[in-house]
């Protein structure tokens, strides 16, 4: 089946949430050339209202979506924050994968003494609590981006290991797994083309969610301080600083919060057909 | 035990009568018919006997007798009158009280229709109090009685044991014990001895005849084994792609089957081959003791195979016949023995053999569906062996590829699909056809029919000996299906709780003077005649006695 055909057969909600994804990316590429401000420019006062109540609106300047707590463009930021907030969180996202899957598939083939050192390791990880955790190791290590991934992406990790081991645990006891031993096939090579396959459902799943649990991790520590460091325009920073806003009736940490939401369930709709589209395997489409 | 099960019976009034039944099942977004039109009738006391192969609909039949059908499945047609009442048309509070109360099911697999974090009794006499026909302590009292009818042993103190704690033919039992404790007019019996062994499946059919015969309940017993109904139903219907074939009394059918199709039913256990013997040893193990953990489930176990020989094993679950096929191919190293392959010793674990050991042992597994990854297509399955044995790429490997599946009967046309497109049958072939891929000396076949029906049986097996002829491989072949050793064996081995109780040629061990256990696993074969379970207990119960 070629990609084009896999495209037109999906169905709606899958259609949409492509849609919507990939003008995410979009802004993610031309955001200098979309943004009509600049990242951190200051345009006019603090929360002026946007294109539905434009004639307050003081002349010479068009905030489409309003300005911010500092006066700064608001639907700039969120094109800018697009920026920062997706590709941290997909960065993330990945190499949590990447860490969790593998140590998790190496600890349920291995088994014995090594499976139970790693997941006694990871256990003592969980026991902290994860906002404590990160705060210390981000307050060690200083605030700066890659930081923040790796921090993230090795608490994340914890979890994903968990899953990948049950689910190679599982997948291990397979009658197709013990001939492929019997073949005399190297571990490398089952885990990749035995169990791997038959465990991506689940990981999709779980890599929708994580995916968007890092927005708000993000916003967080953002929040606390040790997240990304102002003016840099993301997401869930943009809520936060904004938040007080909507006790005065001001509409805008709802864009920021809108944004978040839309990338989230776009991102969970292409999930739910992706594993439904593994799924049909078992049952020979 | 005396009494005539198919002799004179008091006339019973209809019970269930359905008519044109037909039901439809969604597939991939489309309404297939399952049912098409099947008429059946039943009286009190009567036991009616469905049999066909799998997909034939049986199960579906059973089912509806009960007003139910499975979810994605929907009734286009006919009747289903229970004692003057369609079910098809009462509503869901009225159908309530009948299942259960008046109508009562008995599955497959008993373990999966017991919820395991409850005891046995209060399981089964949850229908009876539900209905609150008496107090606990009467309902309690009455499936102690019917625990001591099926049987059971310790029947005052079994009701309070787990499910997990009491053995599959027990557990079977006791929930045909369930379905009786509402005394309802119908039971339907879902192929409830087909997971058991030979052995235990005795204990259930008595037991299950003599409590239907006790309290004149209506059976509908479903199974694709024709021994097996002979030996209870009065009348058996035959159904094929959701039609009746042929219905008859038993006798009559057992004794002139009009149908072909009726027939071939029981083909398989009229396959025969020449029994063979080999000078040349291509596996032999010597006193194998293993185990897992504490367990020890092999006690000084000698077997050899010779070439172009298949070896049976022999035993019920838990002999160890599986335990031996993990020793044999490596994945489980013994404690104590010796296994020499071809002349040469053979590591006992996976990791000391060599590519060329790993190869020359193959493996088929009972159930085709574990042993087929579902994300593999038929092209990738034959492909992995040719490439890492054979170092075969490219056009050669795909013509060797279609070389292979045309010798398992399969046509190239099956290449690019999954197992999940595929029958049980054909997907069973397919594993055939990857262990042939690496050109074994020698292949363990690990109850490889006894996950499919008949007919698809009696074509696996042909293909398997056909395939021996042809290139001369052995099989170390392990079952728990006698009618499949006397068709293909030429040597038995004969195994009992971990050891080896008999051992030599087929006809040496098929033929008497028995040993004790050989004598009860050969008894215990349900015979194409439905006297043969009257005639067995009597033997047995004469034998208790003159014993005693």
């Amino acid at each position: 089946m070629t990609v084009g055909r896999v495209l037109r057969q999906a169905p709606l909600t899958a259609k949409i949430g492509l849609i919507l994804i990939a003008l995410n990316l979009v802004a993610v590429v031309f955001a200098p050339w979309i943004a009509p401000y600049g990242e951190t420019q200051v345009v006019g006062d603090q929360w002026l209202p946007g294109f539905w109540d434009h004639a307050s609106m003081p002349d010479g300047i068009y905030a489409l979506l309003g300005t911010d707590q500092l006066g700064r463009d608001i639907f700039s930021r969120l094109v800018y924050g697009a920026r920062n907030s997706i590709l941290i969180a997909l960065g993330t996202t990945a190499l949590s994968f990447t860490v969790g899957v593998t140590t998790g598939m190496v600890a349920a083939t291995a088994r014995g003494v090594v499976d139970q050192i790693m997941s006694r390791i990871v256990d003592i990880l969980m026991g902290f609590p994860t906002l404590i955790f990160a705060l210390l190791l981000l307050a060690v290590l200083g605030s700066s981006i890659p930081v923040l991934i790796g921090v993230i992406a090795l608490l994340d990790a914890t979890r994903v290991f968990r899953l990948s081991r049950a689910l190679g645990m599982d997948l291990e006891a397979q009658d197709y797994v013990e001939l492929a031993r019997l073949r005399g096939e190297r571990i490398g090579w089952i885990v990749l083309h035995e169990i791997l396959p038959n465990a991506t459902g689940p990981l999709a799943a779980e890599f929708g969610l994580r995916f968007c649990f890092v927005f708000l991790f993000i916003a967080t520590l953002s929040f606390l301080g040790l997240g990304i460091q102002p003016p840099m325009a993301d997401w869930g920073s943009m809520v936060r600083e904004n938040a007080s806003a909507i006790s005065f009736g001001i509409l805008t940490p709802l864009f920021p919060a809108a944004a978040i939401a839309i990338l989230t369930v776009a991102v969970n709709l292409v999930v739910d057909w992706f594993i439904r589209f593994t799924g049909d395997a078992h049952h020979g489409r | 035990m005396a009494a005539d099960p198919h002799g004179a019976r008091r006339k019973g009034e209809l019970l269930l009568d359905v008519q044109g039944l037909k039901i439809e099942g969604r597939t991939g977004g489309q309404w297939q018919p399952i049912v098409r039109g099947v008429d059946l009738t039943l009286q009190r006391g009567e036991v009616l006997g469905l049999i066909g192969e799998s997909g034939a609909g049986k199960s579906t039949v059973g089912l509806a007798a009960m007003g139910y059908v499975r979810a994605g499945c929907r009734f286009t047609g006919g009747s289903v009158m229970f004692n003057g009442q369609d079910l098809l048309r009462l509503d869901r509070p009225a159908q309530s009280t009948l299942r259960g109360a008046r109508i009562a099911y008995v599955a497959q697999s008993a373990a999966a229709a017991f919820n395991p974090a409850h005891r046995l009794m209060p399981q089964v006499i949850e229908a009876r109090l539900r209905d609150k026909r008496g107090e606990r302590a009467e309902a309690e009292a009455d499936a102690r009685r019917l625990f001591g009818k099926l049987q059971l042993p310790d029947p005052d103190r079994i009701g309070l044991r787990y499910p997990h704690e009491v053995s599959g033919g027990q557990l079977q039992r006791a929930m045909t014990a369930m379905a009786m404790a509402c005394r309802p007019d119908l039971i339907i019996f879902d192929e409830p001895t087909t997971a058991l062994d030979v052995t235990t499946q005795v204990e259930v059919l008595a037991a299950i005849r003599a409590i239907v015969e006790e309290f004149h309940t209506a059976a509908l017993y479903i199974t694709h084994d024709l021994a097996v109904v002979a030996q209870l139903a009065h009348r058996i219907l035959v159904l094929r792609h959701g039609q009746a074939v042929e219905e008859a009394p038993t006798r009559t059918m057992l004794a002139a089957p009009r149908e072909d199709y009726t027939r071939s039913l029981w083909a398989v256990r009229n396959l025969h081959k020449p029994q063979r013997a080999s000078g040349e040893v291509v596996l032999a193990m010597t006193g194998i003791h293993a185990g897992y953990g504490a367990a020890k489930v092999l006690d000084d176990v000698s077997i050899t195979v010779g070439r172009g020989c298949t070896v049976a094993v022999v035993g019920e679950s838990g002999s160890g016949k599986s335990t031996l096929a993990r020793v044999a191919t490596g994945l489980l190293p013994p404690r104590q023995g010796e296994i020499r392959f071809c002349g040469e010793p053979l590591s006992p674990s996976l990791k000391g053999r060599t590519p060329d050991q790993l190869r020359r042992i193959q493996m088929i597994y009972q159930s085709p569906d574990a042993a087929l990854n579902p994300r593999h297509t038929v092209r990738d399955v034959i492909a992995r062996p040719l490439t890492l044995f054979r170092g075969l790429s490219g056009p050669a490997r795909e013509s060797r590829i279609i070389e292979l599946l045309d010798m398992v009967q399969l046509g190239p046309h099956f290449l690019d699909r999954l197992p999940g497109a595929l029958s049980g049958g054909q997907k069973q072939r397919l594993c055939m056809a990857r262990a042939l891929a690496a050109e074994p000396d020698i292949v363990i076949c690990d109850e490889v029919t006894s996950a499919l029906d008949q007919i698809v049986q009696e074509e696996i097996l042909k293909l398997l000996l056909r395939l021996q002829d042809e290139l001369g491989v052995s099989y170390l072949f392990i079952t728990h299906d006698l009618a499949t050793v006397r068709a293909i064996a030429d040597t038995i081995v004969v195994m009992h709780r971990g050891r080896v109780v008999q051992q030599g040629p087929r006809d040496a061990v098929l033929s008497p003077p028995y040993p004790a256990y050989t004598e009860l696993l050969l008894s215990s074969v349900p015979a194409m005649d439905p006297d043969w379970l009257t005639n067995l207990l009597a033997a047995r119960s004469d034998a208790r006695s003159v014993s005693v």
